[in-house]
C-alpha cells in the first residue's frame, strides 16, 4: 500500500515536473545565485532590484528564479547545476567566490549561458561582468578630504582582495589630491556583510579619531553608527540615506539592471556573446547616489570630478602613481596604471599606513 | 487538572525506537500547517522536499556528496560524546586537515609526483586533525582545562591559519592575488565514481567509517570501554578503564575523522585550498550526531536526511519559490520535535486530577 501511495506520488510528481517544463518552453528561463539574503538591504539587494527589472522589462518572456545565502564553497557547484537541470538557459553567478563552481557547470552544459560577477575566468558560454567601482572611491576620497575636520578617514574593509584595495588606493589618491597630508585607518573585517562587526568597527574607528566613515562592506550598520554619533559616511551598494539622513555623503550604487537587460535580450535575440565586461561611470555600471550632507562648493567639486571621468579626462590612477615604499609604481597603461594592474592591485599608494594583509 | 511530567522507572525501549518516527511525524504536519499559510499545497510541497530528491540519479548524488563529510565528522564526534568528551571543534580540526593535505597539494604541483600524492594527501589530512583535536585533549587530561571551550577556539586558529597561507604563501600566481591556491593536478584529486556526476570516493570511505565505527562499539573491548565510561564513569574506574586515556583516543579519532573529511572535501567537490571551505560542517555535524542517537547507523541516515533537506530546500527554491527560510525553520523544527521527543524516553505525561495545595502567603 505504502509502496503503491509512495509510486503514485512520484508518478503525480513527475507528470508535474515535465507540465511545467513544457509550459515554460516558449519562455526564457534566467536564474541567479544570490551570496546573502535578498533582504541584506546592500550587495545581494541590488541584484535582486536588477532581478526585478527584467521581470518588469521582459514580462512574459522570461521567467526567473533565484537561490539565496548560497555559500561560496562547494555548495555552491551544486546550486548553479540544479538551476541548469530546472531548465535556466541564462544564469547570472553574483559574487566572486562563485568562479570556478561556475566554470565547471559551463564546461559541462555548453548550450546554457552563464554570467559570472566579478570574476577573472570566461569560457566560450561564461562571461564576467564587474563595475570600476574604484573611480566612485575617487570621487569619495575627494568629498571625504574636504569635509573631514581632523583629516582622518575611517575605513572599513572586507577582504583584501585587489577590488578592495584598489578602492582604498583610488580613495586616498582622491583625498590627497585635496589634502596632501590625509590620513587613513583601516580596519578589516573579513566578512562581507556582518552588521555587528561592522558596527564594531565603525564604533572603533570614530573612537581613534576618524571623523568620516567608509565602508567596503554591505550592511548599513556603519551608516547607522556614523549617524548616531553625529559624523558623517559614505554608502555602499545601495541608497543608505533612509539610515543616516543626516550622515550620508553619497553612496555607490550598483546598478546592475541595464546590463541585465541587455544581456537578457541578447539571448533572446539569439546574439549572446561570451564577454568581459567592465563598466565604468561612462556605460553606467553603477552610479553615485545624490551629494547630500554637504556644502555647495564640496557638491560642485564631487559633480565635477563625476563629470571629468565619465568624460575619461580624468582616471584615478593617473601615473605617477608612487607606491607605499615610496617607489614609482611601473605605468603600464600610457598615462594611467593599465586595467590588469588594478584588476590585482596588491600594493597601498603612499600615505595609506597600514600593512598589506598577507604581504 | 494538569498535565505534568513524571520520570519513568527505566528508560522506554518502544518510546527510543519510535520517537523519531514520532517527531518527523510531527515535523511534516507543522510544516503542512506552514505551507497551507504561505499559500502552497503541502502535499506538493513536501513531496518536492523529500520525494522528488529521492527519484532521479543527480540528486541522489548530490545527497550522497552533501552528506558525506557530515557523516564522517559525526562518526568521531559521536565516540567523543559517548565517552564524555565534548568536542566541540570539529570544524577547526576539518580545516586543519584541509590545509595539511592541500600542503602536499601545493607542494607537488606541476611536478612529475605519481599516485602517491592522493593518498600521502588524505593520510597528512587525518594525521593533522587528529594531533590537532589531542591540543583540547590533552589540556583537559593534564590541566583539567574545559575542552569544549579550547577546542571552540581552535577552530578560529585554524580558520586563520587558512585564511593567511592562501592570501600569502600559497596563493595562485596567475590568480590576480585572489585567495586561492591553484586547481590541484588531476593526482591531487579525489577520483569520481560517475563520470560527469559529482559523487567521489570519499563517499565510500564514510561507508567504510561508519562500519569501522559499527564494529568498533559493537563487537570490540574498546568500543565497550567507550560506553561504559560514558554512561557510568564511576563504575569504568572500578572496572580498571582509564578515562583520561579514553578522552585522548577518542579526540584523535574524532580528530583525525574530521581532518580527513577537511581534504577529501578540498581534494574532491573543491579541488583547491580557499577561504570558506566548510559551510560549518563540523557544527552541523553535532547535530547530526545527536539526530543519528550517537549510533553510526542513525548517523549515516542522520547524515543522508540532513543532506535530503538542504537539496529538497533549493528544489523548494526553485520549482515553488519557497524562500530559503522555511527550510532553516524546517531543519529548527525537526530539531526541537526529536529534542523534545526525546525526553519521552525518560519521562511520561500523566493528568493530576487534584490540585495540589498550594501554600497561602508564598507571594
Amino acid at each position: 500500500m505504502m509502496k503503491r501511495l509512495l509510486g503514485a506520488a512520484a508518478a503525480l510528481l513527475l507528470a508535474g515536473s515535465i507540465a511545467g517544463v513544457a509550459h515554460a518552453a516558449d519562455k526564457l528561463k534566467v536564474g541567479f545565485i544570490y551570496l546573502g539574503p535578498i533582504g541584506d538591504l546592500g550587495w545581494t539587494y541590488q541584484h535582486e532590484l536588477a532581478r526585478q527589472a527584467l521581470v518588469k522589462e521582459f514580462g512574459d518572456k522570461i521567467e526567473t528564479t533565484y537561490l539565496e545565502n548560497v555559500p561560496e564553497g562547494p555548495d555552491s557547484e551544486r546550486a548553479i547545476e540544479q538551476l541548469v537541470r530546472a531548465g535556466n538557459k541564462l544564469i547570472f553567478t553574483t559574487s566572486f567566490g562563485y568562479m570556478d563552481p561556475t566554470l565547471k557547470v559551463a564546461k559541462k552544459y555548453p548550450n546554457v549561458h552563464f554570467e559570472h560577477a566579478t570574476g577573472y575566468k570566461r569560457d566560450k558560454n561564461m562571461s564576467t561582468y564587474s563595475a570600476r567601482w574604484y573611480q566612485g572611491r575617487y570621487i569619495q576620497g575627494q568629498i571625504a578630504a574636504k569635509m573631514s575636520k581632523a583629516g582622518v578617514l575611517g575605513y572599513i574593509g572586507s577582504f583584501p582582495i585587489p577590488e578592495v584595495v584598489s578602492g582604498i588606493n583610488a580613495t586616498m589618491l582622491g583625498a590627497q589630491s585635496i589634502n596632501p597630508n590625509i590620513k587613513v585607518k583601516i580596519i578589516w573585517v573579513n566578512t562581507w556583510f556582518d552588521p555587528g562587526k561592522e558596527a564594531d568597527a565603525a564604533k572603533a574607528l570614530l573612537d581613534q579619531g576618524a571623523d568620516i566613515i567608509m565602508q567596503h562592506t554591505d550592511s548599513p550598520a556603519p551608516m547607522q553608527v556614523a549617524a548616531e554619533r553625529g559624523k558623517l559616511a559614505f554608502g555602499q551598494d545601495s541608497e543608505m540615506i533612509k539610515f543616516g539622513p543626516k550622515a550620508q555623503l553619497t553612496s555607490i550604487l550598483d546598478t546592475w539592471a541595464p546590463y541585465y537587460i541587455s544581456r537578457v535580450k541578447a539571448e533572446l535575440d539569439g546574439t549572446w556573446k561570451s564577454e568581459d565586461t567592465w563598466g565604468g561611470l561612462d556605460s553606467k555600471m553603477f552610479e553615485m547616489a545624490p551629494y547630500t550632507n554637504m556644502p555647495d562648493d564640496v557638491k560642485k567639486m564631487a559633480e565635477e570630478t563625476q563629470a571629468a571621468i565619465t568624460a575619461g579626462k580624468l582616471h584615478p590612477f593617473k601615473c605617477p602613481v608612487v607606491g607605499q615604499d615610496g617607489k614609482e609604481v611601473e605605468c603600464k597603461g600610457g598615462d594611467h596604471l593599465a586595467d590588469g594592474q588594478i584588476l590585482g592591485m596588491n600594493f597601498y599608494v603612499k600615505g595609506v599606513d597600514d600593512k598589506l594583509p598577507g604581504k | 487538572m494538569q498535565l505534568v511530567l513524571e520520570k519513568r522507572a527505566e528508560r522506554s525501549r518502544t518510546i527510543a525506537l519510535v520517537s523519531p518516527l514520532i517527531a518527523i511525524g510531527l515535523t511534516l504536519v507543522t510544516m503542512s500547517v506552514l505551507f497551507a499559510l504561505l499559500g502552497k499545497n503541502p502535499i506538493t510541497a513536501l513531496g518536492v522536499y523529500f520525494i522528488a530528491p529521492l527519484t532521479d540519479g543527480y540528486s541522489l548524488q548530490e545527497i550522497a556528496v552533501k552528506a558525506t563529510p557530515l557523516v564522517m565528522i559525526a562518526i568521531g564526534l559521536s565516540l567523543c560524546y559517548l565517552a564524555n568528551a565534548w568536542n566541540i571543534g570539529a570544524e577547526g580540526q576539518f580545516l586543519i586537515g584541509a590545509v595539511a593535505g592541500s600542503w602536499i597539494a601545493v607542494k607537488t604541483q606541476g611536478t612529475e609526483a605519481g599516485h602517491w600524492v592522493l593518498p600521502a594527501m588524505l593520510l597528512a589530512g587525518a594525521a593533522a586533525g587528529a594531533l590537532y583535536a589531542l591540543i583540547p585533549a590533552l589540556c583537559r587530561v593534564k590541566f583539567g582545562a574545559s575542552e569544549i571551550l579550547t577546542s571552540l577556539m581552535l577552530v578560529y586558529v585554524a580558520d586563520l591559519l587558512l585564511d593567511y597561507l592562501v592570501r600569502g604563501p600559497w596563493r595562485d600566481p596567475a590568480g590576480f592575488n585572489f585567495p586561492t591556491t591553484a586547481e590541484f593536478d588531476p593526482v591531487a584529486t579525489v577520483p569520481l565514481l560517475i563520470e560527469g556526476g559529482r559523487l567521489h570516493l570519499g563517499s565510500i570511505i564514510a561507508l567504510i567509517v561508519v562500519i569501522c565505527a559499527f564494529v568498533l562499539l559493537d563487537r570490540t573491548i574498546k568500543g565497550f570501554e567507550i560506553r561504559v565510561v560514558g554512561v557510568a564513569p564511576r563504575a569504568a574506574r572500578f572496572g580498571g578503564f582509564n578515562a583520561n586515556q579514553l578522552v585522548l583516543v577518542t579526540f584523535a579519532i574524532s580528530g583525525a575523522l574530521a581532518g580527513l573529511a577537511g581534504i577529501i572535501e578540498v581534494a574532491g567537490p573543491i579541488g583547491h585550498l580557499q577561504p570558506g571551505i566548510s559551510p560549518g560542517y563540523g557544527f552541523t555535524a553535532i547535530i547530526v550526531a545527536f539526530l543519528g542517537r550517537l549510533n553510526p547507523v542513525g548517523i549515516l541516515i542522520a547524515g543522508l536526511f540532513l543532506a535530503l533537506t538542504f537539496i529538497g530546500g533549493e528544489q523548494a527554491q526553485i520549482t515553488m519559490k519557497i524562500p530559503l527560510d522555511v527550510t532553516k525553520v524546517f531543519q529548527g523544527i525537526l530539531l526541537f520535535y526529536v529534542l523534545a521527543c526525546d525526553s519521552l524516553i525518560l519521562y511520561r505525561f500523566k493528568l493530576v486530577f487534584a490540585a495540589r495545595q498550594v501554600q497561602s502567603g508564598a507571594g
